[in-house]
């Protein structure tokens, strides 16, 4: 037998009169096939009705359901009996989730082993084969196709009366333009307001009033509070400044030991910043100038500071100097000093920018 | 009069007739039902994206219904004790509810994660099939571009989607990103400002970041799968190479009703995995990274991974600052590089690569039968090289984790992945294309001589020859079997896939049927037909 030669000769034939007495249901499903040009060439049962294959795979298949069934009735004992509510310590509850998507996913599972084994084993295979299509362009569709697009073209005119297809470009610009005013109008928003790129919290409030170095919990910052080789996250102790309102302003206090505080304060000297720090201490913003993130991991034996975003480090005796990774640039530093009451506050705002990098930065 | 008696057995016939008298569409269906689908497994991976996808859709809308998308400020008194007083925003306490005060709830947030995950793992995986067996070309560099755009949108649907919790791992991820937008040159912070409505993070994003995830994203995203699957439909499916398969015809099931009925049983399967997932593994557990703080962040936090290799290029990236000294001086930060323009080159990349390769080839005609990896020794190669690439950068994104597990340096960790960024790649083009070379070499070799069978002769003279299966009759030829040209198809290349050996013998603890006699060539449909095929085996040696 030959497919092909079969397939290609059908091209030009005589379609079967599917109301001829005596064809079975697959004649015309064939017959079908063949109207779509569909050549069903090969169609073999897997099983033979009555063995003992297919009761075993139909037991197989019926005992599939079946656990589909138990499974999604488990689900939903589960899900209105068990104890689902959290409570610390009690422990019923985390078992909660775990059950549902075992039940849920035994009875998907075997929903689906089901069907597949239904098609793939009891039902027949076949090879069809189908034709594309494709090589044979429809050459005459084309140039009806194009011919009656010119033909519209031709009729609309445009080419004759040029000043139509002007006009209505140059009407639809401005509408175009409408349409995107209004988005653009609305979410556009100014980014250098009040200078808020360039300032933290801890500018000095109006009546020139230094702002005070606080904790996570408000409470301001005495030097003994951290002892030597410590570190601290502290906040400008304004309203609002512990929290995400000021997400540039979270600054690490650092208690330096006695020879890196020598170190720091020559570097501090070499550029100008001779005073920013107070005794050992000295105060770097904590955003990464790389990406934003909190640089919070400190190493004191080598005072280095890792972002642990994209470990950038910068070493804080230098200046906080980025020494590895993606960051191009020194962390800023506070100038810190001790107000009258023995609490730290900042002299003033921090002199360079803080958080990532932008274009118009310098 | 007669009444007449109600036939239900002929109902459905009735139905039929009147809806086809309505709509006409008994032969439209017909052809529908007749559609022919070739069949092979690396198919399929296509319907797992598409599959997951439908999950998503459906436990997507169930969590909307929990989820409040604000950043107000609350202080939490849900059941979760160690956060109960805690202030935050309502997003976080409404996805600490779904957690722990929607019953069943969790389970949904995290089929709902497993899915996204695996909806990206699936594209990319069905990506790489279409990319390494050709099924990109003409006719089809419309549903390849189709598809990289649908891997982008996915990832800004999974990144807005992981970012709406606002919990303190996404608040980080969303706090990068803000740099991001802040790095393009000129435009930055503009963009930034506006998208954020001010200095980050405001109080706006999660909204706007909600009704993207819940309506533009996914909308553009069914809209993109809806015309990636009817153009499959209407350009028919890719085929390999194999006896009566042409560039002309599909050879394979109609559409009704076994391959409908694999595709819905295959549907559950991948719906139970996806449950299973959701139930049995835990998925970012947002209670314990406690709200977003911009002051607190700790080691080892990576995205969700289809964003890693991104994380890895920043973190790649050398500190090139480039300082532009006009007026009061601007600067392009390095962040710009890596996250920016990358990103930016690899859409161009990827999406033109069709058009690039036809056009280096000159190769204009349409193709339809796909082609085996080895048998295209330049594309595999380039293949492997983006892949490795791709990985890189990937493993770079978790680059601490590496250095922290098997103590190396973190710091040779990153130079690690500055020098194999570079090198690996070139690497992995060379031996992909001697791996082709040799596969291809092997394939002539068994046509030629036949399958090694493992028997060690010794001739009278006393030398020792190992006997070959000749895959063809003698022909005429002198060495005892003639040479069989190459189609672009599997080559047996053991005895048991000549049938020597027959197939197993089914039943698990007894045979359940008599063995069957062994065919010829298993696991080749049976059709005998070997019409002429033009466009078998393109490979480069031929060209």
């Amino acid at each position: 037998m030959s497919t092909h030669t079969e397939h290609q000769a059908q091209q030009g034939r005589e379609p079967l009169d599917v109301n001829t007495p005596g064809l079975t249901r697959f004649d015309i499903v064939r017959e079908g096939a063949r109207r779509d040009d569909i050549e069903i060439v090969h169609y073999e049962p897997q099983v033979q009705p009555g063995t003992k294959a297919e009761r075993r795979l139909t037991r197989v298949v019926a005992g599939f359901f079946l656990i589909t069934g138990l499974a999604a009735t488990a689900f939903l004992a589960i899900y209105i009996w068990w104890p689902w509510q959290y409570e610390p310590g009690r422990g019923g509850d985390k078992f909660y989730t775990p059950l549902l998507g075992a039940t849920l996913g035994v009875a998907l599972l075997a929903v689906g082993f089901g069907i597949l084994t239904w098609g793939k084993k009891l039902l027949p295979k076949e090879v069809s084969i189908q034709d594309r299509h494709e090589g044979a362009v429809d050459a005459d569709g084309r140039t009806i196709t194009g011919q009656t697009m010119l033909y519209m073209a031709d009729e609309l005119g445009v080419k004759r009366r040029p000043l139509l297809g002007i006009s209505l470009l140059a009407g639809l610009a401005p509408v175009a333009a409408v349409v995107a005013a209004p988005l653009v109008g609305g979410l556009i928003s100014q980014p250098h307001k009040n200078n808020q790129m360039f300032t933290t919290g801890f500018a000095p409030a109006e009546g020139g009033e230094r702002i005070r170095l606080v904790r996570e919990d408000g409470r301001p910052v005495r030097p003994a509070d951290i002892s030597s080789g410590g570190q601290l996250t502290v906040f400008p102790g304004i309203e609002h400044g512990v929290s995400n309102r000021h997400a540039d302003s979270p600054t690490l206090l650092i208690h330096l030991r006695d020879s890196d505080a020598q170190d720091s304060r020559r570097a501090n000297e070499k550029i100008g910043h001779g005073d920013y720090m107070w005794g050992n201490y000295a105060a770097f913003s904590k955003i990464c100038t790389h990406a934003g993130c909190p640089a919070s991991l400190f190493e004191q034996q080598t005072n280095r500071l890792l972002c642990p975003c994209h470990q950038s480090q910068f070493l804080i005796t230098d200046n906080a100097r980025p020494v590895f990774g993606p960051a191009s640039r020194r962390l800023p530093q506070l100038p810190i000093e001790v107000d009258s009451e023995g609490f730290f506050v900042a002299k003033s705002d921090y002199t360079e920018t803080v958080g990532p990098d932008f274009w118009e930065r310098p | 009069m007669k009444r007449r008696k109600f036939d239900l057995a002929a109902t459905p016939g009735k139905a039929a007739v009147g809806v086809d008298d309505r709509f006409q569409v008994a032969t439209p269906l017909r052809r529908l039902l007749n559609k022919v689908f070739p069949d092979h497994w690396s198919f399929l991976l296509g319907e797992i994206a598409l599959f997951s996808f439908i999950v998503l859709l459906l436990t997507g809308v169930f969590l909307t219904f929990f989820f409040e998308p604000a950043m107000t400020e609350v202080v939490y008194d849900g059941s979760y004790a160690p956060l109960q007083g805690t202030p935050m925003s309502a997003a976080y306490a409404s996805s600490l509810d779904i957690s722990f005060d929607v019953r069943g709830g969790l389970v949904m947030r995290q089929m709902h994660h497993w899915s996204a995950l695996l909806f990206m793992a699936a594209i990319v995986v069905h990506m790489l099939r279409v990319f390494f067996t050709g099924a990109f070309r003409k006719p089809r560099e419309t549903n390849w571009i189709i598809g990289s755009l649908l891997f982008w949108v996915g990832f800004l649907a999974g990144f807005t989607g992981y970012s709406l919790p606002d919990d303190g791992l996404s608040g980080t991820g969303l706090r990068i990103a803000s740099a991001i937008m802040l790095s393009i040159p000129v435009i930055g912070s503009w963009l930034t400002s506006s998208i954020f409505g001010g200095e980050f993070p405001g109080t706006i994003i999660i909204s706007r970041f909600f009704i993207a995830h819940v309506l533009l994203i996914p909308g553009l995203l069914v809209a993109l799968i809806s015309v990636h699957l009817g153009l499959v439909f209407k350009q028919k499916h890719t085929q390999w190479p194999g006896p009566g398969r042409t560039n002309g015809n599909v050879v394979g099931e109609r559409m009704f009703p076994r391959y409908a009925l694999k595709q819905g049983g295959f549907f559950m399967v991948v719906f139970g995995v996806i449950a299973l997932m959701g139930g049995l593994f835990q998925i970012n557990p947002i209670w314990l990274f406690g709200p977003y703080e911009a002051w607190v962040v700790s080691a080892a936090s990576q995205p969700d991974w289809y964003v890693m290799f991104l994380d890895g290029s920043t973190r790649l990236m050398p500190a090139w600052e480039i300082p532009i000294p006009i007026g009061d001086g601007y600067v392009i930060p390095p962040l710009f590089w890596p996250t920016v323009v990358l990103p930016g080159i690899l859409v161009g990349l990827s999406t033109m690569y069709p058009f690039l390769e036809a056009r280096h080839l000159k190769d204009r005609k349409s193709h339809n039968l796909l082609q085996r990896p080895r048998d295209v020794p330049a594309r595999t190669a380039v293949g492997a090289m983006a892949v490795s690439f791709y990985v890189v950068l990937t493993l770079s994104g978790a680059n601490d984790v590496i250095a922290d597990k098997f103590q190396i340096s973190l710091n040779a960790m990153t130079w690690a992945g500055r020098i194999g960024l570079l090198v690996v790649p070139p690497l992995a083009y060379y031996i992909t294309y001697r791996l082709c070379l040799g596969l291809q070499q092997h394939d002539r070799e068994v046509l030629a001589h036949g399958v090694e069978t493992g028997i060690i002769r010794r001739l009278p003279d006393g030398r020792f020859v190992e006997v070959h299966q000749p895959l063809s009759s003698a022909n005429g030829h002198a060495d005892g079997h003639g040479e069989l040209e190459y189609v672009g198809w599997v080559v047996p290349k053991k005895m048991n896939r000549l049938g020597a050996l027959g197939p197993a013998v089914r039943g698990f603890f007894y045979p359940i049927e008599k063995p069957v006699e062994a065919p010829v060539s298993p696991g080749h449909p049976p059709v005998e037909a070997r019409p002429e095929r033009e466009e078998i085996g393109s490979g480069e040696s031929r060209r």
